[in-house]
């Protein structure tokens, strides 16, 4: 299976967001692979791997639309595993959902993968769009908020359960197909490609890249690519007019007791 | 300018109660763009709900077909685009539940359109605000395209209310149905029982991983039962399995703003505040004085559950039999 892997990089999650000038300030930023991809990324191996034998069927295709800087999550992501990775020239600041999906489809023309393999949303903008538009302009069949992938019919289609809000929704999926990975991808049995032992269990999460990974990685391919080189001129229609900060609550209290807590609740919060 | 388009999810012959939410937001929208509201139902059967959708909006477009008898987006979504172009609509709008978040983005790639996902509030015509960040940000967006897809965040809109004069409902037709190859299999369920739905409860009651094991959220269930509030849970909980993932408060999870939120043995990561600190009153019960949960919680009780939850819900019982 050829699997194509958008991936985004998006500010440390754990650090928090600073402004200046209405905008986020990005200077000092540590960037990071978004979660959600480099969830994909781990999905993606396990869809094409003999986990105890460590044989690949298939072929794992990292992408972004970035500046040159993001060239260093690309890297990381080929140390996990991937085998080669396709860099877009791009303000990711200023790019809009649509246009990165454009761009992506036309990744996707050049490269005919059996399956877009994405997050289901960047943490930083939390947008939770670009897969299913790709989807929608690829006119392709889209299982979003993936907790489980299992290769069916001789690898043609995919059974994907989808997390969605009253309990796990299973799809089916002939290939060529686009799926957005929720946080469950990355347990243990997640993903059964029934070429790996059905009972196998991963460890938890994503996997660590190894040393041997890192060395290996450095003399993966890397293409370089502009969006006109791929013919995309779509410009943004979403733009960011400002950003800020929510107000801190007010400093709570600390209660004694149960009984006490009651009586707050009844006659100050008058919510009970 | 334009029409706003909001497609309503129904539930036999009424309205589901996230729908009001998405309404609430239409009804501004018209306002903002001069146009009028058009609900919309879709799927098999759904022609049930109309007389419900009409006490919303003066005017109604359903689209009842048996080949939309489960959703999938790959259906749905040409059907979004084609009621939004033939009824002259500029903005068309969902609830960020899990179909509006499947849907809309293919809708607006459909109509190359731009969209803002998961709305707070629509200030102008064209600019909306939205939290980005795990919440620890606002963002206020401004889209240029002829046609502006958005879903709400429902917590952010209250439910609306039913307008004195009852609207017109029309058929549409589905069109030819390509649903790409994609089938829907199966449903499995999660847990919520017959408590309130998460997203509408006005009381949640939420468990984390000091929790320890699924079956101690039993205590915490007859808590709920006293108060008729919904259950519901940190990652670290549903990941281990203790309960359901779709009782997961948080960024990834369910979005929830009610009146008074209890947060038990959770330690308050960003990832799950971003779910729920828009609660009215917050209380957190957890082990450990410095976990972050206390520094939003209004009340804050530094214990363990194993020696409040039991005499707090005998506490609130006692109160509730005062109170009749
Ligand atoms: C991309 C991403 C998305 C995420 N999305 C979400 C999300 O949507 N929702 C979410 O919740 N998390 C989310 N997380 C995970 C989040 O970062 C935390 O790991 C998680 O919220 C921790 O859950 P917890 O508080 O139950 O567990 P812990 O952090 O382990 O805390 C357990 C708490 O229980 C207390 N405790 C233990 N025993 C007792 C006892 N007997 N009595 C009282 N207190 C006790 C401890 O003091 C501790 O504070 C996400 C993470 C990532 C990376
Ligand atoms: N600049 C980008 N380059 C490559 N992939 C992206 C980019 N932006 C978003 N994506 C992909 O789209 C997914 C959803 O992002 P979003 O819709 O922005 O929340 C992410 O998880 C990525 O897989």
């Amino acid at each position: 299976m050829k699997i194509l892997v958008p991936i985004k990089r998006v500010p440390d999650p754990e650090l928090k967001a600073k402004l200046k000038d209405g905008k986020l300030d990005l200077g000092g930023a540590q960037w990071v692979v978004n979660t959600f991809d480099e969830y994909a990324v781990e999905a993606a191996l396990r869809l094409v791997e003999n986990a105890d034998s460590g044989d690949r069927d298939g072929e794992v295709i990292v992408v972004t639309i970035g500046p040159d800087d993001a060239g260093v999550q690309l890297r990381s992501c080929l140390a996990m595993g991937a085998d080669r990775a396709i860099h877009v020239q791009g303000d990711d600041v200023e790019l809009d959902s649509l246009m990165v999906a454009k761009t992506l489809k036309a990744v996707y023309d050049a490269e005919k993968p059996d399956l877009i393999l994405m997050g289901k949303q960047a943490v930083d903008g939390d947008a939770n769009q670009c897969g299913q538009m790709l989807a929608g302009i690829a006119e392709l069949p889209q299982a979003t908020f993936a907790a489980t992938i299992e290769v069916v019919d001789e690898g043609k289609a995919l059974v994907v359960g989808r997390e969605v809000d009253a309990g796990v929704e299973y799809k089916k999926l002939p290939l060529p197909a686009l799926v957005t990975v929720d946080l469950r991808i990355v347990s243990p049995k997640s993903v059964v490609n029934h070429v790996t032992p059905d009972d196998h269990e991963y460890s938890d999460g994503p996997r660590y890249a190894s040393l041997k990974g890192i060395m290996k990685a450095k003399k993966k391919p890397m293409d370089q690519k502009t969006m006109g080189d791929l013919g995309v001129t779509a410009t943004a229609v979403v733009t960011e007019l400002e950003v800020t900060l929510p107000e801190a609550r007010a400093a709570g209290q600390i209660v004694e007791s149960v009984e006490e807590l009651v009586k707050k609740l009844h006659e100050d919060a008058k919510v009970l | 300018m334009g029409n706003v388009v909001a497609l309503c999810e129904t539930n036999g012959a009424t309205l589901r109660s996230n729908a009001l939410s998405v309404i609430s937001l239409a009804r501004k929208a018209a306002e903002l763009h001069g146009g009028e509201v058009i609900l919309l139902l879709v799927g098999k059967g759904v022609s049930a709900a109309a007389d419900d959708a009409c006490r919303y909006a003066p005017k109604v477009v359903v689209v009842d077909n048996d080949g939309l008898e489960n959703y999938l987006a790959e259906t749905y979504a040409p059907i979004l685009a084609k009621v939004a172009q033939d009824q002259g609509a500029s903005i068309v709008c969902a609830t960020a539940t899990a179909i509006g978040k499947d849907v809309m983005p293919r809708t607006a790639a459909l109509l190359d359109s731009g969209m803002a996902s998961d709305i707070a509030d629509i200030e102008t015509a064209d600019t909306f605000k939205r939290a980005t960040l795990a919440g620890n940000a606002f963002s206020r967006v401004k889209i240029s395209s002829d046609i502006i897809c958005v879903t709400v965040r429902q917590s952010e809109f209250s439910p609306a209310d039913a307008l004195d004069s009852v609207g017109t409902k029309s058929d549409a037709e589905a069109g030819e149905l390509n649903s790409y190859g994609a089938e829907f299999v199966k449903l499995e369920g999660g847990g919520g029982g017959d408590r309130p739905d998460l997203n509408d409860a006005s009381i949640v009651i939420a468990g984390g991983r000091g929790m320890g094991n699924g079956d101690n959220f039993a205590i915490l269930e007859k808590l709920a039962d006293t108060m008729g509030a919904a259950l519901g849970a940190s990652r670290a909980a549903t990941d281990a399995g203790y309960v359901p993932a779709d009782w997961q408060i948080g960024q990834t999870g369910k979005i929830v703003a009610p009146d008074l939120y209890f947060a038990v043995a959770i330690s308050g990561a960003i990832q799950h505040l971003a779910g729920m600190k828009n609660s009215k009153t917050i209380v957190a019960i957890n082990k450990d004085n410095e976990a972050p949960i206390f520094q939003i919680a209004d009340y804050g009780l530094v214990a363990k559950w194993e020696d409040t939850i039991e005499p707090l819900t005998a506490e609130i019982a006692k109160l509730k039999a005062s109170q009749v």
